[in-house]
């Protein structure tokens, strides 16, 4: 379903970012892409998103080169991957539910679908008793949740999670790899970038290790070993 | 389409009430704006008042010879009514000029009594010329001169005013250039101050836009309600300019009636009204979408 062909990404004038890297994830993969800071995953993951194009290579999703899409089709592409962040990246200004709303509305789907789907997602997060607070006024695995359940809202093939545990503490970080885990059980593509040793031993799945800009190992059931 | 019409709408409406500080604090720069526009264009309009005034206290006469026939005198007004400066011409008959003479001197029996003791009528007809601006009187005093009229007129009393004429027309040609001047001076500043308290406000969104450009906004669902919010900073504005410049003008105006030769100012400005709403409000409104278009599309770049 997602093809990483032979991708190269510099950046002005001389850092090469990414360097040649290829692999295929199938349908309902949960793949880890591991390695220190700096070793390429964000940049990876954006190039994914199309927040970049790669400066050599192609990438295919859904066997279609993400490089032809033009204005209004990368919108629609984006609702296709739901993405979370280390930093959350919630629109202060909303309430959790107008955070998630916010997305539906953007995607064109009708009020009706959205009075009946978000209640859905809150439940699904566990975050039906905060649908009114602000995100200054939620605590960092909530603010996560919130992004996880706005992530879900166009029933994405796709669940991109960059360093989503990041910033939280050891009890919030499991709440939120269970819940990736339960998304990828309903069945669900998920993309977890991390460099937290523990997670990734514990998860006992797919792994791509990233060393300075190199695809190092990928392997079934992997470990973190750089 | 509607649908996405009425999100925008309402998530411009929230945002502008949830920035409140923010909101409050762009529309008060613009209502400055539109206060300094209302008082320009005031201003313009009070000294065009004045200007006028005083242009239409210039004029020139002609005095003709006291044996000149009327049909001649008559033949040189439709001649000068041909002029392209000259606004209008009286004509004053030596009887004409008789009866105002007795009616200025009434007062003055002596000098009443020497006129009657006179056979004939001392008083010479005149052509009383205005002309269209203040420094054409030179030209049409010009054309008066030719040779043609020289054995008919007698003087013109452009000479005893030259110098005032010329002094007067010089100042109100720079009252009106400088003002235009300081006019437009003024209203660039103020609007570039206007553009740029929205830019800033826009810059403390960006993190809001590029969120919204990840979940997949499409850039005018991104777009629309900042347009909404820098258009209703414009109908706020306008409302509070109204209301503030309202009383100014009410009690202010009797003020500056009294020491300028114009007229109520406030009756001009509520007479006005309708129109005044319409240019504060088309200035508020395209001023505040127009920033608001200008700032976001920066963060909208792909």
């Amino acid at each position: 379903m997602i093809e990483f062909k032979n991708i190269s990404k510099y950046y002005p004038p001389d850092c090469a970012a990414l360097k040649d890297i290829s692999f295929r994830i199938e349908p309902k993969e949960f793949v880890s892409v591991v390695g220190r800071s700096g070793a390429g995953k964000t940049t990876l993951l954006k190039l994914l998103l199309k927040e970049e194009d790669p400066s050599e290579g192609e990438i295919f999703v859904d066997k279609k080169n993400i490089k032809d899409l033009k204005g209004k089709e990368v919108s629609i592409y984006r609702r296709k991957i739901g993405a979370i962040f280390q930093d959350f990246k919630l629109l202060s200004n909303k309430t959790t539910y107008e955070n998630i709303a916010f997305a539906m509305e953007a995607g064109g789907k009708s009020d009706e679908e959205i009075i009946a789907d978000v209640p859905q997602i809150l439940n699904l997060v566990e975050l039906t008793d905060k649908a009114d607070n602000f995100p200054a006024q939620l605590s960092g695995g909530e603010k996560q949740r919130v992004a996880i359940g706005r992530a879900l809202v166009h029933k994405p093939d796709i669940l991109m999670a960059d360093e989503p545990t990041g910033n939280l503490d050891p009890l919030h970080t499991w709440d939120i790899i269970r819940l990736l885990c339960r998304i990828n059980e309903l069945g669900t593509t998920v993309i977890l970038a991390t460099h937290n040793r523990e997670i990734v031993n514990a998860l006992g799945k797919r792994v791509i290790s990233l060393d300075r800009g190199r695809l190092i190992r990928d392997e079934e059931k992997g470990r973190y070993i750089v | 389409m509607w649908t996405s019409f009425k999100r925008i709408i309402k998530w411009g409406l929230t945002n502008f009430w949830r920035n409140g500080w923010l909101s409050t604090a762009t529309v008060s720069i613009m209502v400055l704006t539109l206060l300094v526009i209302t008082v320009l264009l005031m201003v313009n309009v009070t000294a065009n008042a004045v200007l006028g005034n005083l242009e239409n206290k210039i004029d020139i006469s002609v005095y003709f010879k006291l044996q000149t026939p009327e049909e001649k005198i008559l033949q040189v007004k439709s001649e000068l009514e041909k002029l392209v400066e000259v606004e209008i011409i009286n004509y004053v008959s030596q009887e004409e000029a008789l009866i105002k003479f007795k009616e200025k001197h009434k007062d003055n029996p002596i000098l009443l009594q020497s006129l009657g003791e006179l056979d004939v009528n001392p008083l010479e007809a005149s052509l009383n010329i205005k002309a269209k601006q203040a420094n054409q009187y030179a030209s049409i005093n010009q054309f008066l001169e030719g040779v043609y009229y020289q054995d008919v007129i007698d003087k013109v009393n452009y000479m005893q005013n030259k110098e005032i004429i010329q002094k007067l027309s010089k100042i109100i040609l720079d009252v009106k250039t400088g003002g235009l001047g300081l006019t437009l001076l003024l209203a660039i500043i103020v609007f570039l101050v206007t553009f740029n308290a929205i830019r800033l406000a826009i810059y403390s969104s960006r993190e809001e836009i590029s969120v919204m450009r990840l979940v997949g906004a499409s850039n005018w669902f991104i777009r629309g309600p900042f347009l909404v919010e820098g258009v209703l900073y414009g109908i706020i504005a306008t409302i509070i300019t109204i209301a503030v410049l309202y009383p100014i003008f009410y009690f202010l105006s009797p003020k500056i009636s009294s020491f300028l030769p114009v007229g109520d100012i406030f009756v001009y400005f509520r007479a006005n009204l309708l129109a005044f709403l319409i240019i504060l409000l088309g200035t508020g409104i395209i001023l505040g979408g127009f920033s608001s278009f200008i700032a976001v599309r920066k963060y909208l770049k792909t």
